[in-house]
């Protein structure tokens, strides 16, 4: 598709324009093409069955749109980022390494920003309910992006259930709040290390297996504690589901509209928002908290050692490492972290069922962690920001939604095959790599 | 101290149902260069990982300094002071040269990290001009270098070195040599290779053990080995050298 224009880009600018707007023409035809059945025709049910109604105008913006990108596409960006393309693969290397030096350095700035942004976004006029919604699920599957990233990107374990530890955690927080009554602040933690708890039952038997291996039978893990979840009636109450979670406090003020909650005791008029706010920011610090301690992890000997396990593993063993110990405390950090999204998720929703916990949920989160570029942070927001944001998005295109989903994910592994945030192009593969500049591998071979 | 450093007695190895071993006894004493020669498939890597415990002997023992680690796991073995530069290298490719060097001391206390930084860049000063580069982006001999370094920040009593020369250009391969020789006679570690280049290895080596089919057929010293023609016919003829 995106088979150069003319290659007399250098030569006279009329006949590039020439050449380009006949490019262009011929794209705006292709999208004509597509679009027109797709975008322009659509069914609605009347009394008597189906009918069709059309959407020309629909069409004729989606077609001027391909055809205006294709443009400045062929007469700015091409000429400029062409030369690059052709030359010798050192010249290529070198042009991605100024790159990503650029994006570095705009790294340095944008997560500031972020957070910045993050943090402001409650007290801005246009959070509204639905802004703030979206807000703590965004936030909820960058916590779990970088949960992952631990196994996944800096470990090298490549992890396809990573759900279920998720589920465990709000399980386990729903089932002790529901039956013994505790509160939201005793079940973290206990969400957390219960979750890791069952990161070293996976571990345990997977010690031997990567890659491939690995995938399916953490893949298996996943669906087994699912199937478990829908099938032990007693205790989960099985695809019913378990509801009227309890809601987390702060410091022990309710967000109700009785004496002592919280507006009470600050004396401001109740909303239901404050709560909304509260979840915004608890999904905040856990994040943050999840990042922050993957940050300091990955300067210590363990971090390193994790990193060090995804290169290669032979070599750690030479070197003394224990690679037992070291997966084992991969699976089981990343698990806490999963754990504690769940636990959140839990009392977020107040009520949970297996429905939540689905294959889907592993592969959206593997999705974030391999399209921000493994192993990167930033990189981890930025594709749950363009993922899940791009689900709210598109909403009210719901037959689309899969459709953008997939074209987005496929757009950008052709132009960062190594994920949005390559700068660390950690691999989660292992093979020979002899004299390989770390440049060149890793990406179109994996 | 008595008996030597490395003691290897009746080490039989087996890869499932294939013998790959068959009762190999060998010693590297204190202060020594010990190299074993072979052909392709002789045994001798397989010798030097059932050194490090993986795979494991089935029967027979293997003795450093005095303890038995037949059976021990290999990341003890490794933290014994007994240190291994890997067959084709292994450095971590993504990682820098320092983060490479870091992993090396990752079993010791981190308290000499920075003297014993200095007297490898001493030894190897291309790694000090490169600490900040990826590992990966190193040329064939400077990986080697690397590997050894990375060993090396391990303070050990013995270095395992597995094909150091392997795919190397022969003036490296002589720099190579030339650095293991140094660490010997300055420093006094002992050094155990396994070498397919025959003649470097002996001409480096006090003394050498040739492998054949699982088993020690011959041993003496470089100089007497190099000398022996079964060894030249076997081993030398065909360009080495």
């Amino acid at each position: 598709m995106a088979a150069g224009p003319a290659p007399a880009l250098a030569a006279a600018p009329a006949h590039s324009l020439r050449a380009g707007i006949i490019d262009a023409l011929i794209a705006a035809f292709i999208a004509l093409a597509i679009a027109a059945p797709i975008i322009g025709l659509r069914t609605v049910s009347l009394e008597g069955g189906l009918a069709l109604t059309t959407r020309w105008g629909a069409v004729a913006i989606a077609v001027a749109v391909v055809f205006a990108g294709r443009l400045a596409l062929t007469l700015l960006w091409w000429p400029r980022h062409k030369p690059a393309r052709r030359d010798s693969a050192g010249r290529r290397l070198l042009a991605r390494a100024r790159d990503s030096g650029l994006a570095e350095r705009a790294m340095l700035l944008l997560a500031p920003a972020l957070l910045i942004f993050a943090i402001a976004l409650p007290a801005t006029p246009f959070a509204d309910r639905y802004v703030l919604d979206i807000g703590i699920l965004v936030l909820t599957y960058i916590m779990l992006g970088w949960g992952l990233n631990i196994v996944v990107g800096l470990a090298g374990l490549l992890d396809l259930g990573y759900v279920a530890f998720y589920a465990v955690g709000a399980y386990s927080y729903a089932l002790l709040a529901t039956h013994f009554g505790l509160s939201f602040w005793i079940c973290l933690p206990l969400a957390g290390f219960l979750a890791a708890m069952w990161g070293l039952i996976l571990g345990f038997p997977v010690l031997r297996l990567r890659g491939d291996y690995l995938a399916i039978v953490t893949l298996a893990f996943g669906e087994i504690i699912r199937i478990v979840l829908l099938n032990w009636y007693d205790l989960t109450n099985g695809p019913d589901g378990i509801s009227r979670i309890p809601r987390p406090s702060f410091f022990g003020l309710e967000f109700d509209r009785g004496e002592g909650g919280f507006a009470a005791f600050f004396g401001i008029g109740y909303s239901s928002d404050h709560r909304i706010v509260f979840l915004y920011y608890l999904i905040l610090a856990l994040a943050l908290l999840t990042n922050f301690v993957t940050l300091r992890l990955r300067r210590l000997p363990v971090g390193r050692a994790w990193e060090a396990l995804r290169e290669d593993e032979i070599a750690c063993r030479s070197l003394g490492i224990n690679t037992t110990a070291t997966k084992l405390t991969a699976f089981a950090t990343g698990a806490m972290f999963g754990g504690f999204a769940g636990s959140f998720f839990a009392t977020r929703q107040g009520f949970i069922s297996p429905e939540s916990f689905v294959f889907l949920e592993s592969a959206l989160v593997l999705a974030i962690v391999v399209l921000g570029g493994l192993g990167s942070q930033i990189g981890v927001v930025i594709a749950a920001l363009v993922m899940i944001g791009g689900f709210e998005l598109f909403r009210e295109f719901e037959q689309y939604r899969m459709l953008v989903f997939g074209f987005a994910i496929v757009l950008i592994m052709v132009w960062r095959p190594r994920g949005i945030i390559a700068s660390r192009t950690p691999s989660i593969f292992l093979k020979e790599r002899k004299s390989i500049g770390a440049e060149s591998v890793g990406e179109g071979r994996g | 101290m008595t008996g030597p450093l490395l003691q290897v007695r009746g080490v039989e190895t087996y890869y499932g149902k294939i013998q790959a071993l068959r009762g190999v006894d060998l010693d590297v004493e204190n202060g020594e260069i010990v190299a074993l020669i072979g052909a392709n498939g002789a045994g001798k890597s397989t010798l030097m990982m059932t050194i490090c415990g993986s795979p494991r002997a089935r029967s027979g023992a293997i003795r450093f300094d005095g303890s038995d680690i037949t059976a021990a796991p290999t990341h003890q073995i490794m933290r014994s002071g007994i240190a291994q530069a890997p067959e084709g290298r292994r450095i971590f490719p993504r990682m820098s040269v320092m983060e490479n060097l870091q992993m090396g001391a990752a079993v010791t206390d981190m308290t000499h990290f920075a003297d014993d930084l200095e007297r490898i860049f001493a030894m190897f000063p291309l790694l000090r001009k490169r600490s900040g580069q990826r590992g990966g982006t190193l040329s064939g001999g400077e990986q080697q270098m690397l590997a050894i370094a990375r060993a090396l920040m391990s303070r050990p009593r013995l270095l395992l070195l597995d094909e150091p020369s392997l795919g190397l250009a022969p003036i490296i391969v002589r720099q190579i040599f030339a650095a293991i020789r140094d660490l010997n006679r300055k420093q006094g570690l002992t050094v155990f290779l396994v070498e397919q280049n025959a003649y470097h290895a002996l001409k480096l080596a006090h003394r050498g053990y040739v492998m054949v089919n699982g088993a020690i057929a011959m041993t003496g010293t470089g100089a007497e080995l190099l000398a022996r023609e079964d060894v030249r016919a076997a081993y030398l003829e065909g360009g080495h050298g």
